[in-house]
């Protein structure tokens, strides 16, 4: 029988990360808008240089990564906190799987819980490889305590055991697989939004525009370039586990339910979600779509994703309508 | 060092270049055009996001294959939207001509591009890494030094530096090159596209599906004739069906207090034709395995047992009646049909409710699936069940237009208890026995589709991960003064991280070039 009490400070725990990503996220907003007023006063200098880079080959190198500032107290502080959180969020995960005797992602509270660790993750390796500033985190945090406190409200779960149908070696592997792809697709689906915001951003200093909210934003944000390469790493990542997660997802299948496919509604929506993200490696390889075309389709394709985990799991009568 | 853009590191790739006009007066230049059309990436991905498209509708709308019930439902709330959905194949999207027609499109598009990549890379695979370019220093990484070594030490120092490396010497240069692997990972992905779709085009030709719906203490063969619905593929023949046989000996289900399922058990007896008989438990998850035919456990219900006697006394009916269940707590339905009471036939309408409750307007209702206050609750009818005519008939339902009803009201069962119904015949429910569906399935196509998904992730990983790049040296021998070594590298890739192995590589040339 699962264990109640154990089971409560796992929620409890998923809790208190939620609330310290939040303050992460602040701080590093907090970090974003002291920089902001320093930055205004190179505004000429950078906009020049994106006259340069007009027209030109894709430029490989960052152009602001020269960070002349002093490092921000507050986005250090954010930092830690992220990391404080992604701990507290590792440990809330553990202690679920030992309230329920099983791997803590058997319902959709708990995959939830493990992308959005997955997510959390794989920002804080690009930091640490100094392949992205950590004032990304403002843009990043977001969305994940977004989602995690979708899955802690409505989502919300008791620890039990599994139904039937889930009670196999597989969920280990298949759920596994599909949580890893998820949170990093997720991840991949901001920063390609980021990046889309950005480079328009880009095209309005120039044209010589003052460029408006939201896409004034775009100060803060890494070079277009750099947002395009973290994307695409991150899917080039996540589309070799995604197409395990399905081919997995496949066998078990054949061995619950008589055959490996069968257009079952989340099956059908995986296979959409794969054929988009096919398209966007694609893309991002043939002339004319390359740049923001590419990044379109990889937002299309996270919307998928969200539809095959939201909309199938919960409003469409199929195999997978458990959990 | 210097990093240019990826732009001209394209050059490393074996995509065929695209091709310009068609020759003049070529009869058949037009349809040389239009396979260009079609092979080409942009159609390509055209065709991939239709496909994307395409599927869809099959992922909202209730799909005839899984769920034929939910689309008539469909049908009949949408009385003018259904019927034209209906003829657009929006029921049978996996099946429609216009899904079809993409997906076929798309496959004689990827192997249209997969023949001339394959013939390259064969070609790249064989010739020797191209000659130094006239300048070096104009490549996206580059360096140059001088040094007091001769040309032969230089080229020994690089040829130990680029273990791995694909190297040919051409006098006082060195070109090297790696990463092949690349483009055959590649390959092996989309081969094994082909190879998946041909899997799967097996499995449709000549698998086989059968359903059957087994009670308590009976079985069922591997004949077409024992299955109640029977998926046979186009070229399907009855003489692969693995003989043998199944006996449900009882079904068993747990449950957790709430009312979730814990647990499912087929305890069955199985044999070959004319072999000994073995005892298994079907479960989810772990079917039974006889030869190339699995059988699986689909569902469950229960299926009380009853007993009719006529106005005499005598026996006329003693078996189990399957109920389907309609909740999840399986409020279930069944039909019960009686045509041999002596001069009557009788018909029963009846509810079966495993743990029993009644509202406060007296309707019964279940409030657990599991065993605990079972009741079945009849609504008989008398007069022409219509089996005579010949015409047949589901055990499902019951037409009661040339019957009428017996009681005003339903009547309650319990286990034990007796219907006693006029003219001297009587239905008994016994007690509660279990029935179990089983689905039978036997797809050749399965090793191959298997074997195509490991190559495709096989090939993923290798065409992702596995970086092509080359190299090239250049020494210089000036007349008396020192030789200079000259290294660029160009990488089709990941730039940033070719900077980086670039520099290991220079600078384990020259730390062990400056020793000496």
């Amino acid at each position: 029988m699962p264990n109640q009490a154990l089971g409560q400070l796992g929620d409890a725990l998923l809790f208190a990360a939620v609330v310290v990503y939040a303050l992460a996220m602040l701080g590093f907003a907090g970090e974003q808008a002291s920089r902001k007023a320093r930055r205004a006063v190179t505004a000429v200098r950078a906009e020049s240089k994106v006259l340069l880079g007009a027209g030109g080959p894709p430029v490989l190198v960052p152009e602001e990564t020269v960070t002349v500032e002093r490092p921000s107290r507050a986005g250090r502080f954010a930092l830690a906190l992220t990391l404080c959180g992604w701990f507290i969020h590792v440990t809330s995960l553990v202690i679920r799987g030992f309230a329920a005797h099983r791997v803590p992602w058997g319902n959709m509270y708990e995959f939830s819980s493990a992308a959005a660790l997955v997510a959390v993750t794989f920002f804080l390796v690009l930091v640490a490889r100094g392949t992205v500033e950590r004032g990304l985190g403002a843009f990043v945090m977001l969305p994940v305590v977004l989602y995690l406190g979708l899955a802690a409200s409505v989502l919300y779960t008791a620890a039990g055991p599994l139904v039937p149908a889930l009670n196999s070696y597989w969920i280990k592997i298949h759920v596994a697989a599909a949580v890893t792809a998820s949170g990093s697709f997720l991840l991949s689906g901001v920063v390609a939004l980021l990046y889309l915001l950005r480079s328009r951003y880009d095209d309005r200093l120039a044209d010589r525009q003052q460029p408006r909210f939201p896409v004034s934003l775009g100060a803060q944000l890494p070079p277009a370039a750099v947002l395009d390469r973290v994307s695409y790493s991150i899917i080039a990542f996540a589309f070799p586990v995604w197409t395990f997660a399905v081919i997995a997802g496949a066998i078990w299948a054949e061995s619950a339910w008589g055959r490996y496919w069968g257009w079952d509604p989340k099956e059908t929506w995986s296979f959409i979600t794969w054929v988009l993200y096919a398209g966007y490696l694609h893309a991002r390889a043939t002339a004319g779509w390359k740049g923001r075309k590419a990044a379109w389709v990889a937002v299309a394709a996270a919307g998928a994703l969200i539809i095959d985990y939201y909309v199938v799991n919960i409003f469409v009568v199929g195999l997978h309508s458990y959990a | 060092m210097t990093i240019q853009s990826d732009e001209e590191a394209s050059r490393l790739s074996t995509q065929p270049k695209p091709v310009g006009q068609t020759r003049r007066g070529d009869p058949l230049g037009p349809l040389r055009m239009g396979w260009r059309q079609l092979t080409s990436m942009r159609t390509a991905l055209l065709l991939l996001f239709l496909l994307a498209l395409a599927s869809v509708p099959g992922g909202f709308l209730p799909q005839r294959r899984l769920n034929p019930l939910r689309v008539t439902q469909y049908i009949g709330t949408h009385q003018t939207l259904g019927p034209l959905m209906d003829r657009l194949y929006l029921f049978d999207v996996f099946s429609s001509p216009w899904f079809s027609a993409i997906y076929l499109l798309l496959f004689i598009s990827l192997v249209g591009c997969l023949l001339p990549r394959t013939r390259l890379h064969l070609r790249a695979m064989r010739t020797k890494p191209p000659k130094v370019p006239r300048s070096v220093a104009k490549l996206p990484v580059s360096d140059r030094w001088e040094t007091t070594q001769s040309t032969d030490e230089v080229m020994a120092r690089a040829k130990a530096s680029l273990r791995g490396w694909r190297l040919v010497r051409r006098d006082h240069e060195l070109s090297a090159e790696r990463g092949y692997l690349r483009e055959t990972g590649n390959l092996v992905f989309h081969v094994s596209l082909v190879v998946l779709l041909i899997g799967i085009a097996l499995g449709a030709f000549g698998g086989f599906k059968g359903t059957v719906l087994v009670v308590d203490g009976k079985g069922f063969s591997n004949t077409i004739a024992s299955y109640d619905d029977l998926q046979p593929g186009r070229r399907f023949s009855p003489s692969s069906l693995v003989p043998f046989s199944v006996q449900l000996d009882a079904f068993e289900a747990t449950y957790a207090p709430d009312g979730k399922a814990l647990t499912f058990d087929a305890h069955v007896h199985w044999a070959r034709l004319g072999g000994v008989s073995k005892a298994y438990d079907v479960r989810v998850n772990h079917p039974l395995v006889v030869g190339a035919a699995k059988t699986y456990l689909i569902g469950h219900g229960y299926a009380p047992h009853i007993v009719v006697r006529d106005s005499t006394g005598q026996v006329v009916d003693d078996r189990l009646v399957p109920c389907l269940p309609q909740t999840p707590e399986f409020l279930s339905t069944c039909v019960i049909k009686e045509p041999n009471t002596t001069g009557q036939q009788f018909g029963f309408r009846a509810f079966f409710t495993p743990t029993t409750i009644t509202d406060a307007e007296g309707r019964v209702g279940s409030s657990f699936p599991g065993l605990k206050n079972p009741v079945l609750t009849l609504t008989a009818f008398v007069g022409d069940l219509g089996v005579d005519g010949g015409t047949p008939q589901s055990v499902y339902s019951l037409d009661t237009t040339a019957m009428k009803r017996v009681d005003t009201q339903a009547h309650a069962l319990l286990p034990g208890q007796t219907y006693r119904l006029p003219g001297g015949a009587s239905l008994t429910y016994v007690d509660t026995q279990q029935w179990a569906t089983f689905q039978v399935t036997q797809d050749p196509g399965k090793i191959v589709a298997l074997i195509a998904a490991v190559g495709m992730v096989g090939g993923l990983l290798l065409s992702l991960f596995v970086r092509r790049r080359r190299l090239w040296v250049r020494v210089g021998v000036a007349e008396g003064g020192p030789t200079t070594v000259e290294v660029g590298g160009l990488a089709r890739t990941d730039a940033e991280r070719f900077a980086d192995e670039f520099a290991g590589i220079v600078t384990q040339m020259r730390t062990t070039t400056v020793r000496e």
